[in-house]
C-alpha cells in the first residue's frame, strides 16, 4: 500500500510536469476554472441578496455547504480525472498498454492524468469555505475541524467513485453515458443547497444511492449544531462521511468486474 | 556488487528439476502441423527429465470476438442503438506452438490474421475462449501482474514513454512501476544508454524525438527491468535504413549474447531474414507454417522479383528466364527463379540486353507468400 501511494505520487508528478511544459495553457485553464466556479457563487449570493434566507438557511450557512462540496469535487477532479477521459484511452489502445504493466489498472488510470488546473476551483471553494467559517457564529473545536476535513475527503472519494463508475460503463457501451455527468456535475449543483429544500425521492437518491448528503448536508448539521428537519440522528452526522469512502470501494470493485469483461471481450 | 541487465536477462530456469515433460498424452497422439518442429526438438521417451520447459507454450488456443453488425443507413444506425446483431469472428482458431528459451521467432501474417490477438493473450491482456497457454510457466490471464513483470513489449507505432517528459524521467518512472532495485536499475540503464547511444537524447522530451531515436529509447525502456521474454511489434516500421540496421543489430545481440527470447511481428521480410531462425506464419487465425525462412520460401515459391528502371520507356523487354509481371513507364517488374538462373547471372543477362538506369532484386512481399500459403492450405483440404 505505501508503495502504491508512492507510485501514484510519481505518476502525479510526471503528469504535472507534462502540463507545465505548456505553461500558458496551464495558467489560462487554471484562471478559467477559478472564474467559472466563481460565477456559481455569485448566483448564490444574488439569490440570497434578494430573498434573505431560504428555508431558514443564511448565505453563510449555505456557503459552508458550497465550499465543502466544491473542495471535494476539485480534489476528485484533480486526482481521478484519468477516469473521466477513460473513453479516449480505451479507443486509442492506451488501456492495453496499462494492462502490460505489473500494477493495478485503477492506479494507473487515476495517475495518468492529474489535473493541476483544477486548483482554480479548489482555491475558489477554499476561499468560500474560509469566509463561511469566519462569518458563522460557530465554535470551531478540533473535532469540528476534523469533521470538516473528513467530509471533504469523503466527498472527494464519492466523486472519484462516480468517475470510476463512468469509466466502467465504457467497458460495456461503446461510449461513456452522459447520464453520469448529470450526477457528477448535477450533484455538485445540488449539494450547494440544503437537502431539505428538495423533494423526497430526490433526497432519497442523493442519500442512499449516491450518498452525497452524507458528505455534505449531514456533517454540516453537526458543524452548525442545527436540528435536521429530516430527523437524522446526531451520531450519523459524525459518521456519515465514511459513506463516501464506502462508495469508492464499491465503485472500484465494479471497476474490477469491468476490466474482467474487457479482457474477455477485447472491445 | 555490480548488477547487469544482461546477467539478469540470461535465462535461468525457475523450474524444479524433475518435471516430466510428456507430450504424447496432451495431443492424444495426433501430430498437428504447427507442432512439427517443437516435437522434433523435445521428442524424448516418456519419463525422461527435461529441465528446460518452453518459454511460451500454446495449445489449441481459440479466441472469438463478437462484432456488432452495422446495418446500412441512418435507420440502421438508429435500430442498432436498441438491438444489435452480433457476428462471431474467430480471431485465433486453435493455434499451437512452443517457443524455447533463447529463440528469436518471427511471427508474421497479414493484417487481421490474429497476430496481435495472440500477443495480447500471451501478455495477459486478453482471456481466450479455450486452449492452454503458459508464458514463463504462468497462465498469463490468471497471473497478469506476475507475468508482465517478466515481459518486455515494444510497439513500433505507439510509444511506451511519456510524451511530454524527458527520456530519462520516463526511465525513472518505469523503474518505480517495475520495482527494479536501484543498483540493478542504474547499471541496466547505463548499459542500455551506451549500447543504443542514447546519451544525447536523455534530456529531450519524447515528443521531440525522431522516429528512429524514439524506437531506440523504447527498446531501452522495455529492457530496464531485464525481461526474459521480449515482444517486438513492428519495431522497424517507418524507420530509415540506418535506424533499421541499428535496431536489428541490437535485437540480434540481445538474443545471441544475452539469451533473451524474442518474438517479433513484422511486415518486413528483411527483418525476418536478418534476425529469425524460425518463422511462424498465421493466416485467418491458423498457423500455416512453422519452420525456417528458407523452408517457408521453399514451400511456397523460390521466385525473386527483379525491378528495373529502363533508359527507354518504350523498349520491348525480352530476357530468357524472366517473366514480365508488371510495367509502369520506365519501371518494369519481372519474376525469375534463382534455382534455374542465379541472381547475378540474371542481372548480367538483363543488363547485356537492355540499357538500364537502375535495378534491384527483392523477395516477394510477405502478403503474397502468405496468400499463396493460404491458397495451398485450402486446396489441400477441400
Amino acid at each position: 500500500m505505501p508503495g502504491t501511494l508512492a507510485l501514484y505520487g510519481r505518476y502525479a508528478s510526471a503528469s504535472v510536469k507534462s502540463q507545465l511544459e505548456y505553461r500558458a495553457s496551464f495558467l489560462m485553464h487554471a484562471a478559467g476554472n477559478f472564474l467559472l466556479s466563481g460565477i456559481d457563487f455569485c448566483t448564490l449570493w444574488a439569490l440570497f441578496n434578494r430573498f434573505g434566507t431560504i428555508r431558514g438557511w443564511t448565505l453563510a450557512e449555505v456557503a459552508l455547504l458550497y465550499g465543502m462540496v466544491n473542495l471535494s469535487f476539485a480534489l476528485a477532479e484533480a486526482l481521478a480525472r484519468g477516469f473521466g477521459t477513460f473513453e479516449t484511452l480505451v479507443r486509442h489502445g492506451g488501456f492495453d498498454r496499462m494492462l502490460l504493466r505489473p500494477r493495478s489498472t485503477a492506479l494507473q488510470v487515476a495517475g495518468q492524468e492529474v489535473q493541476l488546473m483544477r486548483v482554480g476551483r479548489f482555491f475558489q471553494g477554499g476561499g468560500v469555505l474560509l469566509w463561511a467559517a469566519a462569518s458563522l457564529d460557530v465554535r470551531w473545536t478540533a473535532a469540528k475541524v476534523t469533521l470538516t476535513a473528513a467530509a471533504i475527503i469523503g466527498g472527494a472519494c464519492l466523486f472519484a467513485g462516480l468517475f470510476v463508475l463512468q469509466a466502467t460503463l465504457t467497458f460495456f457501451t461503446t461510449s461513456t453515458l452522459e447520464i453520469v455527468n448529470t450526477v457528477t456535475y448535477g450533484g455538485v449543483e445540488t449539494a450547494q443547497y440544503p437537502l431539505s429544500v428538495y423533494r423526497p425521492w430526490f433526497r432519497g437518491f442523493f442519500t442512499f444511492v449516491v450518498p452525497l448528503a452524507c458528505v455534505n448536508y449531514l456533517p454540516a448539521h453537526a458543524l452548525l449544531e442545527r436540528n435536521d428537519p429530516l430527523g437524522s440522528p446526531s451520531w450519523l452526522r459524525w459518521a456519515a462521511p465514511l459513506a463516501g469512502v464506502l462508495f469508492l470501494t464499491v465503485a472500484l470493485r465494479i471497476w474490477e468486474l469491468g476490466v474482467r469483461h474487457y479482457r474477455s471481450t477485447g472491445s | 556488487m555490480t548488477h547487469s541487465v544482461w546477467q539478469q536477462a540470461t535465462f535461468r530456469p525457475p523450474y524444479v528439476l524433475g518435471v516430466v515433460w510428456d507430450k504424447s498424452h496432451t495431443h492424444g497422439g495426433t501430430r498437428q502441423p504447427g507442432l512439427a518442429r517443437a516435437d522434433r526438438l523435445r521428442c524424448r521417451p516418456s519419463g525422461i527429465l527435461w529441465p528446460m520447459p518452453p518459454v511460451v507454450r500454446v495449445e489449441r488456443l481459440v479466441k472469438t470476438f463478437q462484432i456488432a453488425e452495422r446495418r446500412p443507413g441512418f435507420g440502421g444506425a438508429l435500430a442498432g442503438l436498441f438491438r444489435r446483431r452480433y457476428r462471431a469472428v474467430r480471431a485465433v482458431d486453435g493455434i499451437s506452438f512452443d517457443i524455447d528459451p533463447g529463440e528469436l521467432v518471427g511471427y508474421i501474417g497479414p493484417n487481421g490474421a490474429g497476430k496481435s490477438t495472440t500477443v495480447k493473450v500471451l501478455s495477459g491482456i486478453l482471456v481466450p475462449d479455450s486452449g492452454i497457454c503458459r508464458v514463463l510457466g504462468r497462465v498469463p490471464w490468471e497471473e497478469r501482474i506476475a507475468t508482465v513483470a517478466q515481459l518486455g513489449v515494444v510497439f513500433g507505432q505507439r510509444t511506451q514513454l511519456w510524451w511530454d517528459l524527458p527520456v530519462l524521467e520516463s526511465f525513472d518512472l518505469l523503474r518505480d512501476i517495475y520495482r527494479v532495485p536501484r543498483t540493478a536499475y542504474e547499471s541496466a540503464r547505463d548499459e542500455l544508454i551506451a549500447l543504443l547511444e542514447l546519451a544525447p537524447l536523455l534530456d529531450v522530451p519524447v515528443r521531440q524525438l525522431s522516429l528512429g531515436q524514439r524506437m531506440r529509447c523504447d527498446l531501452a525502456a522495455s529492457l530496464l527491468h531485464a525481461p526474459r521474454l521480449l515482444f517486438l511489434d513492428e519495431p522497424t516500421i517507418g524507420l530509415d535504413a540506418v535506424s533499421k540496421l541499428a535496431v536489428r543489430d541490437f535485437v540480434r545481440r540481445l538474443n545471441r549474447e544475452r539469451g533473451v527470447t524474442v518474438i517479433l511481428t513484422t511486415h518486413d521480410l528483411d527483418d525476418i531474414e536478418a534476425l529469425c531462425n524460425r518463422v511462424l506464419v498465421i493466416g485467418q487465425g491458423r498457423i500455416l507454417c512453422d519452420g525456417s525462412l528458407a523452408e517457408l520460401r521453399g514451400r511456397v515459391t523460390t521466385q525473386r522479383c527483379l525491378t528495373v528502371d529502363l533508359e527507354d520507356a518504350g523498349a520491348v523487354v525480352d530476357c530468357p528466364g524472366a517473366v514480365v509481371v508488371g510495367r509502369d513507364g520506365h519501371r518494369v517488374h519481372l519474376r525469375f527463379d534463382p534455382v534455374q538462373v542465379p541472381a547475378p547471372e540474371m542481372i548480367s543477362r538483363f543488363v547485356s540486353r537492355h540499357a538500364v538506369r537502375d535495378l534491384f532484386v527483392e523477395n516477394p512481399p510477405i502478403e503474397e507468400i502468405v496468400a499463396r500459403l493460404f491458397a495451398q492450405e485450402s486446396a489441400r483440404k477441400p
